[in-house]
């Protein structure tokens, strides 16, 4: 394919398609534990990291992955002080990070046509050491939640009685919240800051809608991720579109197709004792 | 090595409990010996749940102690010998994509340990336990779609699954129906008749418990005995003891 000739587009399509597994994949714990204004705080932390990246002359998607996951820590740590108003840690670490985000931007002046790739991904500009190193925290992300695949599972239906097994819950919760803001991190330079929580969300709300067990729940929300990524990055080379958008569009309509079929509750039968 | 013994599953001496001024349980003394399926009755307020907290570690006693397999309650040494079933354990996430068998085999994860999947030993658990509770043929049907009868049946499946020693229900039949009760009792009267397994059961439905449970005791701040316990012909079913921890490799 006419495409594939090209050495920007390869890469493009290599990180995308480890960011449509990791999304969705990750996205699945997040949407379960309702934690999905975590996805979306940890990006907009990302944008703080990003511009200081540019600023310091280092790797952006580094500096985004190091202020996303020491995000990620200091929300859980404010959740502890906010007991019984956890969402203000979410809040308090969103505005911290597009304020922060902000002031760095107006420091530096001639980022800004290189930073509007990090806003809404970027096909042309993901480079090499961009895309090895999304290979490798992908890869490590794959790991973890095979890993602690049964704990994340439990922890998701039942955090309570996780707890009362002597499971080490709230390890494991920091824990899954700092691979989010990695997910995160690494996904920016495809899809953009401003979208990727939406690639981390509507794929498994697609996937919801069908399943009927949780591997199947897993496995529909990385084909729709997937097909997402590949149908977004087709549409963004041949009608010239911003990735992101066009990744995420992709994404609604596979949702809205996921709409049209019929849900797994009222397919429900009658089931005998 | 497991080493068995026959010793009490529960022993409960002189527990008071208040919050605040308000006094929950005085004096209270119980012990509970294995093969007991014991029913835990009383009216609202009468410190049932705060006693299954003491039970379970997550209450000090203020004054008193309470035992477990021979462990004070709160040192949680005695975790893996016991499963406890909330009273809203059907009042998880009804949007939740997973089948019976996820379900119950999540019960294992505790037995398992970190870092390790599940293997043939915990899939064979999950098959006795879904047998028992006669759910064998749901094992792939999702559990949003099961009635809150079955569903129950895969909360005690998924407590069974885990091997316990001792198994604590609080309130289990809340909300169902007259003849989901009568099928639930009757399967843990069998389970507990063929297996030996403790019971602790917490429960407003006096008359449904009482063809199952062994011994009924009534809370209202103190403690009394409906109808006293005799040990089993045969002698007593033998459980896992802290008093013999020093011999487990």
């Amino acid at each position: 394919m006419e495409l594939f000739d090209y050495g920007f587009m390869r890469t493009a399509f290599a990180a995308g398609l480890v960011v449509g597994v990791v999304c969705p994949l990750v996205g699945l714990f997040v949407t379960l534990r309702r934690l999905s204004m975590i996805a979306d705080a940890l990006s907009h932390v990302c944008l703080a990291g990003v511009v200081a990246g540019l600023l310091a002359g280092a790797q952006p998607v580094l500096t985004a992955s190091l202020f996303s996951v020491s995000g990620a820590l200091l929300i859980e740590g404010l959740r502890v002080k906010y007991r019984t108003y956890s969402e203000l840690a979410i809040a308090i670490i969103l505005s911290a990070g597009v304020a922060g985000g902000a002031i760095l931007l107006s420091l530096g002046s001639g980022l800004n046509a290189n930073f509007m790739s990090y806003l809404f991904g970027s096909i042309v500009t993901v480079g090499s050491s961009d895309l090895y190193y999304i290979l490798l925290a992908g890869g490590l992300i794959l790991a973890l939640v095979r890993l602690f695949y049964k704990e994340l599972f439990l922890i998701s239906f039942d955090e309570e009685g996780a707890r009362l097994a002597g499971l080490p819950v709230t390890a494991i919760s920091v824990g899954f919240t700092a691979l989010t803001a990695l997910t995160i991190a690494i996904s920016i330079r495809v899809v953009g800051i401003l979208l990727v929580s939406s690639l981390m969300v509507l794929p498994v709300a697609a996937a919801l809608r069908l399943a009927g067990s949780f591997r199947g729940a897993l496995l529909l929300s990385v084909l729709a991720g997937e097909a997402a990524v590949v149908a977004g990055l087709f549409a963004s080379f041949y009608l010239n579109l911003i990735p992101g958008g066009a990744i995420i569009m992709a994404s609604v309509a596979i949702l809205i197709l996921s709409l049209a079929c019929r849900p797994i509750q009222s397919s429900r039968q009658s089931i005998s004792s | 090595m497991e080493n068995k013994t026959p010793c009490p599953v529960i022993e409960i001496s002189n527990l008071s409990f208040t919050y605040g001024c308000h006094p929950v349980l005085k004096d209270v003394n119980l012990t509970i010996m294995p093969g007991e399926a014991v029913g835990i009755t009383g009216p609202n307020g009468a410190g049932k749940t705060t006693l299954i907290k003491l039970i379970l570690g997550q209450l000090q006693p203020q004054s008193g102690s309470v035992g477990i397999f021979g462990f004070p309650a709160t040192d949680h040494g005695w975790r893996r010998w016991l499963s406890y079933v909330p009273q809203r354990a059907t009042h998880f996430n009804q949007g939740f994509p997973a089948t019976v068998l996820e379900v119950v085999l999540s019960g294992r994860a505790s037995r398992r340990g970190l870092f390790r999947g599940y293997g043939p030993e915990d899939h064979a658990a999950v098959t006795a336990a879904l047998e028992n509770m006669e759910i064998e043929h749901l094992r792939k049907v999702p559990v949003s779609s099961l009635s809150g009868g079955q569903q129950q049946r895969v909360f005690i499946a998924r407590a069974l699954a885990a091997g316990p020693d001792l198994l604590i229900m609080d309130e289990p039949t809340v909300g169902l129906d007259r003849s989901a009760n009568l099928k639930f009792y009757s399967i843990l009267k069998r389970i507990n008749r063929d297996t030996k397994l403790t019971m602790i059961l917490v429960s407003h439905d006096q008359e449904g418990i009482s063809g199952l449970i062994t011994r009924q005791v009534c809370l209202n701040l103190h403690l009394c005995t409906c109808n006293s316990w005799e040990a089993a012909p045969g002698g007593l079913p033998a459980v896992n003891c802290a008093g013999l921890l020093s011999l487990r490799s």
